[in-house]
């Protein structure tokens, strides 16, 4: 922060960041989202290890900065969506935790009842569209949300996220193209974070500024820090004024970096640890916003490790309330294959095979 | 009563439906300014406007997703695929995606939209525009499959099928675009999952779908002439299926002969001569027979085409053996 920053800092009631001014319990909010993602995502872990938590298991740790962000500059009636690493995006968009930690332990109470887990989760509450499990899926899917936004003028946007590892998809360029051809109010979001599960950025794409890959469809790009949340606030509300002033849609990158493997199976032998300690130590997201709360005299490193103990306890207590639960019911197997089922026609709903 | 064309049946379906229901839009290639490859969409551009009759670039992928997220918004869309052999570029949004999100999303988000298209084998248009995907299709849980083969069924069917709130497969044919049927002035749905009995008889049951039913109900003619009377079966809705029809007619002729047009491996054939023989075993005096596409791609020579498909011949010699009598 800038001598010029620090001094409007302290004649605002909040932190001035690049001009925009964040009251303390924004900034709060904002840090207790991303420390409890982290320490969510921590305990998925652990479940996992313990097989409590079974199938793939992608977790975020590390990049809660962008969902966070990117949350935090949307309209609660926007549209969110993404690929398999999803529990701090569905987390950041308000979903019941407890209920979040059911689905990841397949119990009735789950997000979704049990029956999506770890890739799969859906809120239609708020306007969480998945949770989906084949790379770039979710690009032509999030188009269609931006789609119904355009046709009903309804002012909403859509906020479509995928990797660094989907950008090469084609279905991601057959969206761009619609999406500029009539202009749709997307935000397409990349999360670069660096690696598409082993494989290095520039071991697979030719042109590595992803934010470019947009412009032969004269789609705009924006490059953001991605383990800066304000950074992400800031940049992304631009964007989504972009998306939602008419003007078609705009790509971000958001530059991050996940501290775990691809999954939890993956031990990540493809980079060095003096990789993953430069980002943990140097850029981590909780940490840079923990710093520039304390030198807004918002926080202390006391009163921060206090709440760490706080939400590390709640962490705890919903996973006790979620493994509390029980597993769906034997019905729940043929429920919800179709939302019209047909009577009397094999196989549903009467029908055994 | 009115005479119209299957491509006209089907047109009427969509105008109807969009002029009732304002989610209700089509997109596809070629479907808006050109009034689609065959004619399907004439005059809708005009009628309901640009945005409700929509243009897509070629890129199948991308318009069956978008029309996924729609729908999953609320809306109501029915994506055009020009024929299903270019859909084959959208499986992953039709079966990861919209067959599949109802169910996973707990029955948060279900999908509410129709593929259709032109299916089935074309004129001498060689292997990649002349199969039958239909097998691939009902094989998934969460997608109703429709296969009409009249101008009438298609109309009430295709009405059922943007009304309905799962992602329907619409397989139409393009040789039978032009046939000509009589429909109700009135308007009339015919609800998915019903079988029809398209020729009563008593003496073998043909089950068959899409053009096939041409075929089968020229066989059963000639084999009418013959002494054999075939009740002819076509379900319709290939997904779910009308067993109950199927099973009632087989418990009355005692014999099933199962006629269609794809390749024989895992066809629907396979499957609803299964059925006949997991419920209806102690109604049959015969094996269940099958007369099905030859598993080959289809070649371009006129002669060799032929040989691919199934024939009425076929089906007569077929029905025969079915009721001892070659």
């Amino acid at each position: 922060m800038s001598a010029k920053q620090k001094k409007a800092g302290k004649a605002a009631k909040g932190l001035i960041h690049e001009g925009r001014e964040y009251s303390a319990e924004r900034l709060q909010a904002m840090h207790d989202m991303m420390l409890f993602i982290r320490r969510f995502e921590e305990k998925a872990g652990q479940l996992y290890g313990l097989k409590k938590i079974g199938g793939f298991c992608h977790l975020c740790n590390g990049q809660e900065a962008v969902p966070v962000g990117v949350n935090e500059a949307m309209n609660e009636d926007d549209v969110m969506l993404t690929g398999y690493r999803d529990h701090g995006h569905v987390l950041a968009r308000g979903s019941d935790p407890t209920a979040v930690m059911a689905e990841l332990l397949g119990r009735a109470g789950g997000i979704v009842k049990g029956k999506g887990g770890s890739m799969h989760m859906f809120d239609d509450v708020r306007h969480f569209a998945g949770g989906n499990g084949i790379v770039a899926e979710q690009v032509p899917v999030g188009l269609g949300f931006g789609f119904a936004s355009w046709y009903r003028d309804d002012g909403r946007v859509t906020l479509c996220f995928l990797g660094d590892g989907a950008i090469n998809q084609g279905a991601v360029y057959e969206s761009f193209n619609m999406a500029a051809l009539w202009k749709l109010p997307v935000v397409f979001v990349v999360e670069n974070n660096q690696y598409a599960m082993g494989t290095a950025l520039d071991r697979a794409s030719a042109e590595t500024h992803l934010f470019k890959r947009g412009i032969s469809f004269k789609i705009p790009g924006m490059q953001v820090d991605g383990m800066d949340v304000l950074e992400v606030e800031r940049q992304m509300s631009e964007a989504i004024h972009h998306a939602r002033s008419g003007q078609g849609p705009i790509l971000v990158e958001a530059i991050t970096y996940r501290y775990r493997g691809h999954s939890m199976s993956d031990p990540a032998t493809y980079r060095t640890r003096e990789e993953v300690d430069e980002w943990r130590t140097g850029r981590d997201p909780i940490a840079k916003l923990q710093a520039q709360m304390i030198e807004a005299g918002f926080g202390s490193e006391d009163a921060f490790k206090q709440q760490d103990r706080d939400l590390k306890k709640r962490v705890a207590e919903l996973v006790k309330a979620a493994e509390a639960m029980p597993e769906p019911d034997g019905s729940e197997l043929y429920a919800d294959v179709y939302r019209d089922p047909i009577a009397g026609a094999y196989p549903y709903p009467d029908g055994a095979n | 009563m009115s005479k119209i064309t299957f491509r006209e049946a089907l047109n009427q379906a969509m105008c109807e439906e969009m002029q009732r229901d304002d989610a209700v839009f089509l997109m596809g290639e070629e479907v808006a300014e050109y009034n689609g490859a065959y004619k399907v969409s004439q005059g809708m551009l005009e009628k309901f406007g640009p945005k409700r009759v929509i243009d897509t670039p070629i890129t199948e992928l991308g318009f069956a997703g978008m029309g996924v997220g729609a729908a999953m918004a609320g809306l109501r869309p029915i994506v055009e695929f020009m024929t299903w052999n270019f859909a084959i570029l959208a499986m992953d949004q039709i079966v990861n995606a919209a067959a599949k999100m109802n169910y996973m999303s707990g029955g948060m988000y279900n999908v509410p939209m129709v593929f259709r298209g032109a299916g089935g084998a074309a004129a001498r248009v060689a292997a990649q525009h002349s199969q039958s995907l239909e097998n691939w299709m009902a094989n998934v849980p969460g997608l109703k499959v429709v296969m009409p083969a009249t101008p009438h069924d298609a109309k009430g069917l295709l009405k059922s099928a943007i009304r309905d709130n799962d992602p329907v497969v619409f397989i139409e044919n393009e040789i039978c675009y032009g046939d000509i049927d009589e429909v109700p002035d009135e308007e009339y749905l015919i609800p998915l999952g019903r079988a029809d009995v398209k020729r009563e008889g008593t003496d073998i049951t043909i089950v068959a779908h899409s053009r096939m039913i041409t075929f089968v109900l020229e066989a059963a003619e000639e084999l009418a002439k013959q002494g054999i009377e075939a009740e002819v079966i076509d379900p319709r809705t290939i997904k779910p299926l009308d067993e109950a029809t199927i099973l009632a007619s087989v418990a009355k002729t005692n014999r099933a002969l199962v006629v269609e047009e794809g390749w024989r491996f895992a066809g629907i054939g396979a499957e609803v001569s299964a059925r006949i023989m997991e419920k209806g075993f102690d109604d049959l005096d015969a094996p269940v027979a099958r007369v099905t596409g030859k598993d080959v791609p289809m070649p371009y020579a006129a002669n060799l085409e032929r040989m691919a498909l199934p024939s009425t011949a076929e089906i007569v010699e077929a029905a025969r053996v079915v009721c001892n009598r070659n």
